[in-house]
């Protein structure tokens, strides 16, 4: 399907023939339409403008550009929706149900990431939708899925984390679990989402046959600690035992030392993997320091012996240390190593950021120019592009009303004033 | 077709379980990552690894030699007969050895050729060393996760995530390539960063500086921030740990509390319940309120207190089916291979065992990421063992 010129010309062509009618929200959602709207494709956000958008807690919530506020401003909203085009649609109403069916004949894609049956009260579940349009692709997203006793729970991106087993597998040892200071899994959970409506688009491209997905947020993070699994299942070894997690350290691969070590300076740190003895080697040259060429510390096994004693000789080492310098030196050893860094160093002084255009400016109508996540791929023919910040509250009303389901002005400003978009 | 590597292997994986026939191709002895613990009965060898059994589902298995020319003659053939070539070799390797993408498009110019590298095929930086570790040190998600007391050092969480990230940005670049292709008729280049993939994973982390140049601070077990804020995880009466969730706070949540401190004789013990029923009676609370307006900071506040006193006196599991089936969105921290032992996933059919002919049993694996209707996931077959599939795959090529 071809898209219709307007504000939804996209920039980039690889996706520019599909078009999604877009129920998603916050990250876990929000974030699989924003990668296919980088690439082109006619995103349609649907909002309900009695709650104004509010469903989608970001909507107007903080960061806040310049400080100013309101249903327009959030900056975490913006963020996950660039390139989006918006409309109200009150789904309470005979006539906004009516019109989001004209929208779903007309759209390659549903996807949503409510709470598991909402869709279905409003009477939009697959089965409806797919009368509308045989060949849809309709792909659900929510903490638990569809279906099993959990599904009627909802969950938030921590949540998820917590049942999945990431949290439990970030930590110290002899520490609570660390987790995630961030909804990791939000990130994940979008990343899996669009690989659904991609892979179900190829099947349809192959097929002519449309599908509904029913992805669980939870089910997806559990795919993400692989080997630990195994060696429960295989060798009957559960990972809820003395001494793990100890995530700073890796035996799978086993290397050593692998840890993050304190750096000068407030709150600084430096991480350092030796992959195998050459590397030891050339971190052992970098300490120049006696105890580092004993011969206890040249092999593998001898190392993962004391480990926890080679830890502190190695921090008392890094300690002085500046964390960036020090990163440096070891790589040009052929040492893996990076300072752990902010935001400020990952995002502005780095050059592989600044050559890779990783962070573009978008402009968007009330907030102005905001900066935002790029994307980590670039194709070498269809590239991605970000220009248009998310859309205000009914931004793009007149064009998807108007244009692409011919409603005419007259009728738009009676459904407007009926309370229906 | 595969390259073997450590960090698009799930790439692999996800397309593989997906349907794609994905030939892996390997040199000569096996992929250095047939040496990755844990190991069946912890004895190590190339067939016994269990991170190969994970991340080589469904692909079949080839020995090429990219060093010899009989190798590469036999590396174009493969590529000729592929839809996507995946590999994560250094970035100049295979242009050196003349079978780059740049050498081998013009054979079959709807080729989509993905690579997989640290810093990208071009960067500065792209011959730098990297391990999981360092990626997620330099790239930002280190610095956001850890504990309150920030003499412990920030931590990478574990499971080698910087590899799945950028896996899951390379099978979707892969797939954009492919449906464009279908439109377009021709494949093209996808280059990867894995330093970009951690980069622009972080959430609050990236955002927050973005819009307004705040640097957040991590927290133990909760979303780092430039202001502390209040514990959200907390153990439970069987010494397991919970998460009292994010923000609960609509009336019928509010009242939900309410009661159920009422039905375990807490209603006294919490000191802060008149701020549950005040908030009830302002009509509950958005979530942009936090931190901006004081009563609502008040009550959010009342309602972790009132779930971190619940969910003290009950195990952690009575807590999450307790506090769920009363509309309250709350977690149980639980081991990864606990989830598949969990009444709900096994409802649902997420573990999936398969015959493991190296055991002569049925070995039970992670399931589905999401559940495919017209078109199933499945695992098709187990790793494949060093040159399995030579004869067959390879012999018709000759």
């Amino acid at each position: 399907m071809a898209t219709t010129e307007g504000p939804g010309t996209p920039h980039s062509g690889a996706l520019a023939h599909l078009r999604i009618c877009d129920f998603t929200g916050v990250l876990a959602g929000a974030g699989a339409t924003r990668m296919l709207a980088a690439f082109g494709a006619q995103v349609i956000r649907v909002e309900d403008p009695v709650r104004e958008g509010r469903w989608d807690i970001l909507r107007g919530s903080r960061p806040f550009k310049d400080d100013r506020r309101g249903v327009n401003f959030g900056g975490a909203f913006n963020h996950h929706n660039v390139e989006k085009l918006g409309i109200t649609l009150n789904l309470r109403t005979e006539r906004g149900r009516g019109i989001l069916r004209e929208l779903v004949a007309v759209s390659d894609v549903v996807t949503e990431n409510f709470a598991a049956g909402v869709m279905a009260r409003l009477g939009f579940a697959y089965e409806d939708l797919a009368r509308i349009r045989p060949d849809l692709v309709y792909v659900s997203n929510c903490g638990f899925g569809h279906s099993g006793p959990y599904s009627p729970y909802k969950t938030w991106g921590p949540v998820v984390q917590a049942m999945c087993g990431l949290t439990f597998a970030s930590g110290l040892r002899d520490q609570p679990p660390a987790g995630w200071g961030y909804a990791y899994m939000d990130h994940q959970g979008a990343n899996f989402m669009a690989l659904a409506v991609l892979a179900a688009l190829v099947h349809r491209g192959r097929t002519g046959e449309g599908q509904w997905v029913d992805m669980a947020c939870t089910e997806a993070g559990a795919t993400l600690c692989g080997p630990e699994v195994l060696d429960a299942t295989v060798n009957g070894r559960p990972m809820r035992r003395p001494g793990v997690p100890d995530s700073n350290r890796s035996r799978s691969p086993v290397m050593v030392p692998h840890g993050v070590y304190p750096a000068a300076g407030d709150d600084r740190w430096l991480a350092i993997a030796c992959r195998d003895d050459r590397d030891w080697a050339a971190l052992a040259r970098a300490i120049a320091e006696p105890w580092a060429h004993e011969a206890r510390w040249a092999g593998c096994d001898g190392r993962i012996t004391a480990e926890d004693a080679l830890d502190g000789l190695v921090s008392a080492w890094t300690r002085t240390r500046d964390a960036f310098a020090t990163a440096e030196a070891l790589r040009v050893e052929g040492v893996p190593a990076a300072a752990v860094a902010r935001a400020e160093d990952r995002i502005d002084h780095d050059v592989a950021t600044r050559e890779w255009g990783l962070f573009p400016t978008v402009t968007h109508a009330a907030m102005g120019r905001v900066r935002v996540d790029g994307l980590p791929v670039h194709l070498s023919r269809t590239d991605w592009s970000l220009e248009r910040g998310a859309p205000c509250l009914g931004e793009h009303n007149d064009f998807v009303y108007g244009t692409l389901l011919g409603i005419d002005a007259d009728e738009r400003a009676a459904l407007h004033e009926a309370g229906v978009i | 077709m595969e390259l073997a590597s450590e960090h698009a292997a799930f790439a692999g994986k996800l397309l593989a379980d997906l349907g794609a026939d994905v030939v892996l191709v390997e040199p000569p002895g096996g992929h250095r990552s047939r040496a990755y613990a844990p190991f069946v009965d912890d004895i190590a060898g190339p067939e016994r690894s269990l991170w190969w059994w994970h991340y080589q589902t469904s692909k079949r298995g080839v020995v090429v030699d990219l060093e010899q020319r009989d190798g590469r003659a036999a590396f174009r053939r493969l590529v000729a007969t592929a839809d996507i070539v995946l590999e994560g070799e250094p970035p100049a390797r295979l242009g050196g050895l003349g079978v780059d993408h740049d050498d081998l498009c013009a054979v079959d110019p709807r080729l989509v050729w993905v690579s997989v590298t640290p810093f990208g095929r071009t960067s500065t930086r792209r011959d730098e060393p990297m391990t999981d570790l360092t990626l997620l040190a330099g790239a930002g998600p280190v610095n956001l996760c850890g504990y309150d007391d920030h003499a412990l050092p920030p931590v990478r969480g574990g499971g080698n995530q910087g590899w799945h990230i950028a896996s899951l940005w390379a099978a979707n670049a892969a797939l954009v390539a492919v449906l464009e292709r279908e439109v377009g008729g021709q494949g093209q280049h996808v280059d990867v960063s894995m330093h970009a993939a951690a980069n622009v994973t972080t959430e609050v982390g990236s955002y927050e500086y973005l819009v307004s140049g705040v640097e957040v601070h991590r927290q133990t077990g909760r979303h780092a921030n430039d202001e502390p804020t209040t514990q959200s995880q907390h153990r439970a009466a069987d010494g397991r740990y919970v998460h009292i969730g994010f923000t609960q706070g609509t009336p019928a949540q509010l009242q939900a509390i309410i009661a159920w401190l009422e039905e375990l004789g807490l209603r006294d013990e919490h000191a802060e319940t008149f701020w549950l029923d005040f908030g009830l009676e302002r009509g509950g609370l958005h979530f942009s309120e936090l931190g901006q307006d004081v009563e609502a900071t008040a009550v959010f506040g009342a309602v972790r207190e009132a779930l971190e006193l619940i969910g003290s006196r009950l195990p952690a599991r009575e807590f999450f089916l307790g506090a769920s089936e009363r509309g309250l969105s709350v977690g149980m921290i639980v081991a990864p291979d606990e989830v598949l032992a969990d009444e709900h996933f096994v409802a649902r059919g997420f573990p999936v065992t398969i015959h493991q002919p190296e055991l002569g049993r049925a070995v039970t694996y992670p399931g589905a990421p999401f559940t495919m209707h017209a078109s199933p996931w499945r695992i098709a077959g187990v790793a494949p063992h060093v040159g399995e599939h030579d004869t067959s795959v390879l012999g018709p090529l000759e």
